[in-house]
């Protein structure tokens, strides 16, 4: 297991460097100049200019600037954004909402997605599998802003029922919706999977034999297709966590949430560089632990990942 | 077994009985039956395609957008890209069968053209994505050992970073280019990763059967295999994912577009009529949902295809 | 007389059967229809008895099996007959009721151990949920207690620990033993065996199937066994059903259906059935005609000439050490699977390794095959070292000359490939001839294994299991080798087809003058197409020598198990024309030396 678990760290370790490196890379190497944003119309003094590139690292070549950038990260700083201030302060800030909405979007779309695969599954080929695979297929191929939209205008303004623009440090039942719009799609694919789990597992011999035994449809279900059927469910949850950051700066913006997303977004029409790359690392790291601790939960969940290969 | 046992007398209904071979004829040993039509696996597959209704819908939807994107002149006559300010917000009438938009468009005509930007952009990320993912896929799984961990991990990193959020970063800088082809390369550039990981999977499948093994020892060399055998072995999951990225491309241009950094504004796109549209939503709401309508309904019948295609290919659905 | 004859006699004319199935017919929906698997099966099992149903695949057997406790999948149903349980008629009973039935009193102990227990959950709480799930009552502790008591009875041992691991931390013959535990758990009267122990090497099946025997006899409880092994239906059963195409063709007592067959179909299996022909002269007289054809075909292809040595292979000190992942990152532990073997294979004859999995024996024919580079050791292909064989060019000289037939019919033709580029491959490969000429010598090749060349448009997945098996050999013959490597080549195919397979190489090694290296686990069929017979265990040669050497007068321990643990070994057949087990003969056979053979010089134990 710790062989297994090690492992993987040291995987990880390379991609977070190669992800950073390239998000860096496409910063700055695309030619937007963040002095000159700073500046705006007015050209600066040389010696103002000289002074902003050194505290922005700028003067350095780039792979110098990017291994400064880490070093910094690792200890939690993340540099100063184009106003002068740490961009740590404005992540702190922003960072709890978004973090509440997607933890609540996490945990729509699990249960509401196993809960419809599992039924789909287990009527598969019936018009209830039908209608919620045809439900799956719609939710992915209406964009999520639709959706957003639509909802926020029948649900918000026409009938009221939840608030419309969350505002400030929401609490969760003002999230309610946006969270639902965040895992809209995810949703879908989970119902989806887990269908196709459930229904390969359904005429599985090990589910027979245990049929054999005595047991009742109940007890098969629970104990012999669900867990079994989980196990890539899980794993594909993790691993969509990324798929939920790119989609939190669409539904932070239709909803007015002052969360990451909404920084992020705010601070590539600014050209601000440095707090998209820091914004980006951020859910970069994120994805990346999320994807060891679900790593590690598969390996919890399925005793013959635990043990060495023999 | 004890020999008492076995010479006891036989139970009643257990006597020695034989069956009339009239009533049991016997064949010839694994004898060959040459009377249906000889059918690779594609073949099979394109059969009970055949009879899927969700292909079959999928396939209509799909001819008939097709023909949308050919001969839209067949169905509008107005020119999207013609409209003033004074025709602006009006409801649908004989010239306007959808009504007019914010800035004073055709909206039919609008959600006609953009049919032919959403399905070229589509198409052609779809293409790019698969031919980088698919070779990449193909490498890592083929060659094995630190080559495939090098790689895996490269795909990690892209993975890493999710589609649209990279789109958007290198999307921004690219702004002011007028033309799709921006939006098609910074999609591909992150939208290969899952054709890669399926690619890769496959052909590590692939490569263990035996038929390859036998390949060796006929002589074949080890790219002649992989070109020969393992990649037409490993095609049907590509194709099957790649029919359906086809869908989600469509989708992610539109979220650009809500965003900003998708096609220009000259381009007549479903996207950015949705995103214009945003605010008349709550006085004119059907402005937003026309090309909404499209689009879904476009992204519907590529997903649905790949869904066909899936099952069509799925050998634990065969019956032989 | 033991105690199981005891019950059994006094019960006999007093009873009522057990099971009595009558005129069932099995119906399955596919997309290409309905299917009648099963046509109007009648059989009756009385209480204790064990009664065996035989036949090949598509016979039916598992399938009336299963339809008793409703265990047929989804898209199967009974759509005629009865099926009578305990005199209560259970064909058409609600879930409910047949549930109660499961489990307490019909057992069931099914084919394949590794995929009919559930990976995620503990050996021993599987076993835990079967008693429970039968009105056994009691603590967690009580419980579990009474399942390690049940998986000692199936001979498990160190039940207790292993009751706290996990499946894939068994091996196959224990996970067999925890599914007859399971099974019996709550002692049914009736376990159906769904062909229990054919993923299993020889010895363990004869050990497993003694012990399922000693169990039931024990406790009473009736057993129909599923089998395509007629000796082995006939070594463990009273009573024989035989199944053809769905139908019941003959039933009767186990003995006499072996002694005298009436349907042509019995007769059949009965002269094709490995363990019981391999003791017929009559096949071994076959086989020493195909040996004179072939090595005067073989001596042709060399003119004759003294410098030629008479091994066209010669296998010296081979060893093959594997390194694996060891527990630790970065640590790797040897595991040697092949250690010091040596052999010759003579020109025109069949030389065959025989062992268990874990053996080594396919891995020595992947290094023959020069698929695989050997550790240490030497391996000459007509005088020369095939280790010495580097450029491309010779390395395609070599394939030319030896060729393989690998055993799982169903991955050995690419589905891609229609069954003429399939054949024409290696001629390509080879650059050989015109497209004119190739296409004539594919239709050639197809003659040759008697398949019709309306066969060429077609694809693997059109074909049968021995099709496609013949289809490797045409494939495999296009280069005109020297020598045939068949890997299991017949392993995983019916008894009669496999029958008609062994014949068919047989009949081309008389006619081309091949040489084969035959890998296989099943002894019996060694009989009947080899020569010369290596034993292998754990990696190394065991016995070496003549077949008729190993088979007459084996020297070592293991030789002498493996032999005895052929299914039906002691079954007596019909007549006089066969070899019994200790050797003796009835009648002389032609010429065949029963002196001494060469054991491994420097082995002590054997």
């Amino acid at each position: 297991m710790l062989w297994y678990i090690g492992r993987r760290l040291l995987q990880i370790i390379p991609v977070f460097l190669g992800a950073t490196l390239l998000i860096y890379l496409m910063m700055f190497s695309t030619g937007s100049d963040p002095i000159q944003a700073i500046a705006g119309e007015k050209a600066l003094p040389p010696s103002v200019e000289a002074q902003l590139r050194a505290q922005y690292n700028l003067d350095k070549p780039i792979l110098v600037q990017w291994f400064l950038y880490i070093v910094g990260v690792i200890q939690g700083d993340f540099g100063l954004n184009l106003s002068g201030r740490p961009i740590i302060d404005d992540i702190r800030r922003a960072f709890p909402v978004t973090a509440k909405l997607a933890i609540m979007a996490v945990i729509i779309e699990a249960i509401f997605g196993i809960v419809a695969g599992v039924i789909a599954g287990l009527k598969k080929g019936t018009w209830i599998d039908t209608t919620f695979l045809m439900l799956s297929l719609l939710v992915i191929a209406v964009p999520t802003f639709v959706i957003g939209f639509v909802a926020q205008v029948i649900l918000g303004v026409q009938l009221k029922l939840v608030p419309v623009n969350v505002g400030n440090d929401p609490s969760f039942m003002n999230l309610l919706l946006p969270a639902t719009v965040l895992g809209a799609v995810s949703f879908a694919y989970v119902l989806r999977l887990t269908r196709t789990s459930v229904a390969e597992n359904v005429p599985a011999d090990h589910v027979r034999t245990a049929k054999a035994k005595g047991l009742s449809s109940g007890a098969l279900v629970s104990k012999h297709i669900l867990r079994n059927s989980l196990i890539p469910v899980v794993t594909f949850i993790g691993a969509d966590l990324g798929a939920l950051m790119g989609g939190a700066i669409v539904t932070e913006g239709i909803f007015n949430i002052n969360g990451v997303g909404s920084l992020l977004f705010r601070a590539l029409q600014r050209s601000d560089s440095p707090t998209t790359v820091s914004v980006v690392t951020l859910m970069v790291i994120i994805f990346l632990i999320s994807n060891l601790i679900v790593d590690v939960l598969y390996a919890v969940l399925d005793p013959r990942i635990r043990y060495a290969k023999k | 077994m004890s020999p008492e046992r076995r010479t006891a007398a036989p139970h009643p209904g257990q006597e020695h009985y034989t069956a009339p071979l009239s009533e049991t004829p016997l064949k010839d040993v694994d004898a060959f039956d040459d009377t249906s039509t000889p059918r690779s696996m594609w073949r099979q597959a394109a059969h009970s395609l055949l009879r899927d209704p969700v292909f079959i819908v999928s396939a209509i939807l799909i001819a008939f957008i097709l023909f949308v994107v050919a001969f839209p002149g067949v169905f509008t006559s107005q020119d999207p890209t013609a409209g003033s300010l004074a025709n602006a917000n009006q409801d649908p009438s004989g010239e306007h069968p959808f009504g007019t938009s914010r800035q004073g468009y055709d909206i039919f005509s609008r959600v006609i053209h953009g049919t032919r930007t959403s399905v070229i952009v589509g198409f052609f990320t779809m293409i790019g994505s698969t031919l980088i993912g698919a070779a990449i896929g193909a490498l890592a799984g083929y060659v094995g050992g630190w080559v495939d961990e090098i790689v895996s991990r490269v795909v990690d990193v892209f993975f890493a970073i999710p589609l649209i959020l990279g789109a958007i970063v290198i999307g921004a800088r690219f702004q002011g280019i007028d033309s799709i082809w921006v939006v098609i390369l910074v999609l591909s550039v992150f939208g290969w990763t899952n054709i890669a990981r399926i690619t890769r999977g496959a052909v590590i499948g692939v490569k263990s059967q035996e038929f390859v093994m036998a390949s060796t020892a006929l002589g074949a060399g080890r790219f002649s295999n992989l070109m020969r055998h393992v990649l037409p072995n490993a095609l049907a999951p590509i194709i099957v994912t790649a029919t359906v990225n086809l869908g989600v491309f469509i989708v992610a241009e539109a979220t650009l577009s809500f965003l900003g950094v998708g096609l220009p504004p000259t381009v007549v796109s479903w996207g950015g009529d949705i995103s214009t549209a945003r605010t008349s939503l709550t006085t004119h709401p059907m402005q937003l949902m026309y090309p909404s309508i499209g689009l879904a309904v476009t992204v519907l019948s590529f997903i649905m295809l790949g869904d066909a295609v899936r099952d069509a290919l799925d050998p634990k659905a065969k019956k032989r | 007389m033991s105690r199981e004859d005891e019950k059994q006699m006094s019960t006999t004319t007093t009873t009522a059967p057990l099971l009595e199935i009558s005129d069932l017919d099995i119906t399955f929906s596919t997309s290409s229809g309905d299917v009648n698997a099963v046509r109007g099966a009648s059989l009756t099992v009385y209480p204790g008895q064990t009664v065996a149903i035989v036949g090949e695949s598509g016979s039916g057997k598992s399938t009336t099996a299963m339809s008793i406790a409703h265990l047929l999948p989804k898209n199967g149903r009974i759509t005629g007959g009865t099926v009578r349980f305990q005199g209560e008629d259970i064909t058409h009973q609600r879930e409910r009721q047949i549930m109660a039935l499961r489990g307490s009193e019909i057992g069931l102990v099914p084919q394949d151990p590794m995929s009919n227990l559930n990976p995620l959950w503990k050996v021993g709480y599987q076993i835990d949920e079967a008693l429970r799930a039968n009105g056994v009552k009691g603590s967690k502790q009580e419980i579990r207690q009474r399942t390690v008591q049940l998986l000692e009875e199936a001979g498990l041992p160190d039940a207790e620990r292993r009751a706290r691991q996990y499946p894939h931390e068994f091996s196959g013959g224990m996970r067999q033993r925890a599914l007859i535990a399971m099974g019996l758990a709550a002692r049914p009267s009736l376990l159906i065996a769904d062909e229990p122990t054919s993923a299993l090497d020889v010895t363990v099946q004869q050990q497993i199937l003694d012990h399922l025997d000693t169990l039931t006899g024990d406790l009473g409880v009736a057993v129909l066994l599923i089998t395509h092994d007629l000796g082995l239906a006939a070594e463990r059963a009273q009573h024989l059903v035989v199944m053809y195409k769905g139908q019941i063709v003959e039933s009767g007592p186990a003995l006499e259906i072996l002694q005298k067959p009436q349907h042509p179909y019995t007769k059949r299996l009965i002269a094709a059935a490995p363990s019981l022909a391999s003791r017929r002269l009559s096949s071994i007289h076959q086989r020493e005609e195909v040996a004179e054809q072939a090595q005067e075909h073989a001596a042709e292809d060399t003119d004759g000439s003294p410098a030629v040595s008479e091994n066209i292979i010669e296998v010296r000190n081979l060893s093959k050490v594997f390194q694996l992942r060891g527990a630790s990152p970065f640590s790797t532990t040897p595991f040697t699977a092949v250690d010091d073997v040596s052999f010759d294979l003579k020109r025109g004859t069949t030389t065959a390794i025989v062992g268990e999995s874990g053996s080594g024996k396919s891995t020595v024919a992947q290094m023959v095959l020069k698929l695989l580079e050997p550790t240490s050791g030497e391996i000459r292909f007509d005088g020369r070292d095939i280790a010495s064989i580097k450029s491309a060019k010779d390395i395609l000289g070599l394939r030319r000359r030896m060729q393989p037939i690998f055993q799982n019919p169903y991955g050995t033709l690419d589905p891609m490939y229609s069954i003429f580029t399939t054949i024409e491959e290696p001629l390509r490969i080879h650059g050989i001839g015109s497209k004119k000429s190739r296409d004539q010598k594919v239709r050639e090749l197809l003659d040759h294994v008697r398949l019709p060349a309306a066969m060429l448009r077609r694809y693997p997945n059109e074909l049968s299991g021995g099709q496609r098996q013949r289809i490797a050999i045409a494939r495999a013959l296009a280069l005109d080798p020297e020598v045939v490597v068949c890997d299991e080549a017949v392993s995983a195919l019916d008894v009669l087809v496999q029958a008609q397979v062994l014949e068919l190489l047989n009949d081309l090694q008389a006619e081309l003058g091949l040489s084969y290296i035959f890998i296989t686990h099943d002894l019996a069929v060694v009989r009947q197409i080899a020569d010369a017979t290596l034993v292998m265990e754990k990696g190394r040669v065991v016995e070496q020598g003549t077949t008729d050497e190993v088979f007459h007068s084996p020297q070592q321990e293991y030789t002498q198990r493996l032999l005895g643990a052929i299914p039906g070994g002691s079954i007596p057949l019909a007549g006089s024309e066969t070899i019994s087990e200790d050797g003796s003969q009835e009648a002389a056979p032609v010429g065949r030396p029963t002196g001494s053979h060469r054991a491994p010089a420097h082995r002590a134990d054997g």
